[in-house]
């Protein structure tokens, strides 16, 4: 099994330790894990942006880069779902659409590709897991709350549960959006801001001391807010969460 | 002004935001109990979606059959190609008649075509009926909501407008109070008036009938007074069989506020009595042309139930002015920039691409990839800020070559740790305004795997 981590250039930039975490807890697995090092943007912020000509063609240069592997896998829900939903209209060959079906996020790799029931060892702390909105919705990691769908698990609140130690606190909103966004952050400030506030508060209420996700955008928004207004919440990666075990 | 300046000043009231926000996601609790209650939900919507957009293909077939039926049963049908000719056909009807005074239940279409300054304008006087309706055009104001119009107001607001133009006695709050204080004061209304204008929420085509829905019975009380009645509808609002509405009213108030089904749902089949009138306007305005769109066409099939609204995380924070257009919200973003895309431009990016719109519609529009669509559509045709589309062709230019970028990175990372952070923070706006600026590691993971795949000798 050919496997390649991408790790979504802002990532590899600004959340390298993510990146690392996702690659230790492949390994853990007997995973061989490749990183090609050409890779590069996924064209999801161009996407996002109405940028389609600019989106197509990183597009594309992702598919040169990592067509041929078995499966590709990344520590970001949200560029997950750009790539199996977005990429084969992007890009219309038959080598995008195959290429698009066998990308994975982390957790779903991990939990439904090969089939980790639990992870060994201990991690204390009190967390929430704040849903990755393109996950859940897009890539139906979970089942969205408006939904009346049959049940479906997500992959990395299956880790997180089975993880010893670790107290999953309950949200009062199960899914609301951090106010994100990509752009939006940018050019909805004060909606996404209120957004991200609000839902650290909900954090607050459930005494979580940790917030986790699988998309480090969320998180860098939410722990930005959270370190500006001086609140006692960090952001963790699942990815970091899950490496960061102690040996049992 | 821009989506983003009005969100702004409606959210630096952080009280009226909270209880905005509280609000509208209480009713989309509601919403997910009733939902709950019905064994097939999904089916139901699958259903519901799959008669629209099949109604939607066949829309001159659905007319004509309706229009033959609804003629043998008295109704006289007309056709408005815009919102003009809507209120022209609406002031003559009125006109001809001697028409003066007019009460109106709760229609989008008629906000949208802007009937009430029309027939204002022309000396005619309209009262809207719906409790919130009535609350917002005492205040001079469109509403906020298409459900729940005067949602914004808090109910002390409401008392003092009341105590200013009804005469009621100041300070009152209690719902049931005002409730009845407007109650009196629309009695009246109700009994002078010579015509009672609706909208309509389903036509179908097999019957030449009408549904209405309302949870006042205001629609009722003003149409079986007066001898006129004119219900204006759009031209998608069409189903081809009577069967065909009980699937829509299974959803549509569960959608709406969580109630299994509204207080009235009233069928119309012709004029209610001998010598009464009863008009239809079947009006296009843009409606023919976004249904030529290849994907946008699907947003025809709203049924304005007002749940993509409740849901949405941007709506709840920015109250329903802040799109300014008389359908807010994730389907009004959909909607005003198909209309007239230079003055709506930006009300695709009031969306955070959560997709919680999508998935709690009846009717599965898959609104967050139709702003998509408009995103693209608008950058393409030139009306997005010439700076944001040079700053997106230069961070593709960086971007495509990874090379560069991680060059880039490393530079601006080696400069910004040694930055003072005051600096560093003025050039990180409008993100770091409101949010510390990541640490910026020393590091990228592309060199930390370098030296790690050296370490391990691969
Ligand atoms: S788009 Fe869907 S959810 Fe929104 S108002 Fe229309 S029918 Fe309701």
């Amino acid at each position: 099994m050919r496997v390649a981590l991408f790790v979504p250039c802002y990532v590899d930039q600004l959340r390298p330790e993510v990146g690392v975490a996702a690659l230790d807890l492949l390994e853990e697995q007997g995973v061989a894990v490749d990183y090609p090092p050409a890779q590069g943007c996924c064209g999801q912020p161009f996407l996002n942006a109405g940028a389609r000509d600019a989106a197509r063609r990183l597009a594309a240069r992702w598919v040169h880069v990592f067509a041929g592997y078995d499966f590709v896998v990344t520590p970001s829900g949200s560029c997950a779902a750009m790539l199996r939903g977005h990429l084969p209209r992007l890009v219309e060959t038959p080598e995008a659409g195959a290429l698009a079906s066998r990308t994975r996020e982390l957790c779903e790799f991990l939990v439904e590709d090969l089939g980790v029931a639990s992870l060994p060892g201990r991690r204390a702390g009190r967390v929430a897991l704040h849903a990755s909105c393109h996950a859940l919705r897009e890539l139906r990691l979970g089942s969205p709350s408006e939904t009346r769908e049959p049940p479906r698990r997500d992959p990395a609140r299956v880790l997180l549960e089975g993880l010893d130690g670790l107290e999953l606190v309950p949200l009062s909103r199960p899914d609301e959006c951090c106010g994100f966004g990509g752009l939006f952050a940018v050019e909805e400030e004060a909606v996404s801001c209120r957004m991200g506030l609000d839902r650290l508060g909900d954090h607050r209420a459930a005494g979580a001391e940790w917030v986790t996700s699988t998309d480090v955008s969320c998180l860098l928004h939410l722990d930005g807010l959270a370190r500006r207004h001086g609140l006692p919440l960090r952001a963790l990666h699942v990815a970091e969460l899950l490496a960061s075990r102690e040996a049992p | 002004m821009s989506h983003s300046e009005r969100a702004a000043t409606f959210v630096a009231d952080a009280e009226r935001t909270r209880w905005h926000d509280e609000s509208l996601w209480f009713v989309r609790e509601r919403r997910d109990r009733a939902a709950d209650a019905v064994p097939d939900w999904e089916a139901l919507r699958d259903e519901a979606a799959g008669i629209k957009r099949h109604a939607l293909s066949r829309l001159p077939a659905l007319w004509e059959e309706f229009e033959t039926a609804a003629r043998r049963r008295g109704v006289r049908v007309h056709w408005a190609v815009d919102a003009e000719e809507h209120n022209r056909i609406v002031l003559d009807l009125l006109r001809e008649r001697g028409v003066g005074r007019v009460v109106k239940s709760k229609s989008m279409l008629t906000e949208e075509c802007g009937l009430n300054p029309a027939l204002e304008a022309a000396g005619v006087e309209v009262v809207d009926t719906d409790l919130g309706e009535r609350i917002v055009q005492l205040r001079r104001e469109p509403p906020s909501h298409i459900v729940l119009p005067a949602i914004h107001l808090r109910k002390e607001e409401v008392g003092e407008l009341f105590a200013e133009q009804l005469g009621s006695p100041p300070g009152l709050a209690d719902p049931t109070e005002l409730t009845r204080v407007a109650r009196r004061h629309l009695r009246e209304r109700f009994h002078a008036a010579e015509a009672g204008i609706t909208g309509v929420n389903f036509a179908v085509a097999e019957t030449g009938g009408l549904v209405i829905c309302t949870n006042e019975g205001n629609a009722d009380l003003g149409t079986a007074l007066p001898p006129l009645h004119v219900a204006s509808v759009g031209l998608e609002k069409i189903v081809p069989r009577m069967a065909d509405v009980a699937v829509f009213l299974r959803l549509l108030a569960r959608s709406a506020t969580g109630q299994a089904i509204t207080a009235y749902t009233s069928h119309y089949h012709g004029p209610a009595a001998p010598g009464r009138e009863l008009h239809l306007v079947v009006v296009d305005n843009g409606r023919s042309r976004l249904l030529a769109h290849p994907s946008l066409w699907e947003s025809l099939a709203c049924i304005r139930c007002g749940a993509c609204l409740n849901t949405c995380p941007v709506f709840r924070r920015s109250g329903g002015h802040s799109y300014a257009t008389p359908v807010p919200g994730p389907i009004g973003s959909v909607l005003a920039p198909a209309r007239e895309p230079a003055g709506h431009a930006s009300l695709p990016h009031a969306c955070s691409l959560c997709g919680s719109c999508a998935d709690v519609c009846p009717v599965r529009i898959p609104l967050h990839h139709q702003l998509l669509t408009h995103r693209a559509e608008l950058l393409a045709s030139g009306l997005r800020p010439g700076r944001r589309r040079r700053a997106l062709a230069l961070a593709a230019a960086v971007l495509e070559r990874p090379r560069l970028f991680a060059a880039l990175g490393w530079l601006a990372r080696r400069v910004g740790r040694r930055l003072p952070a005051l600096l560093l923070e003025r050039l990180g706006a409008p993100w770091s305004r409101g949010r510390a600026l990541p640490e910026l590691p020393r590091e990228s993971f592309r060199a930390l795997h370098a030296r790690r795949s050296r370490r391990d000798g691969r």
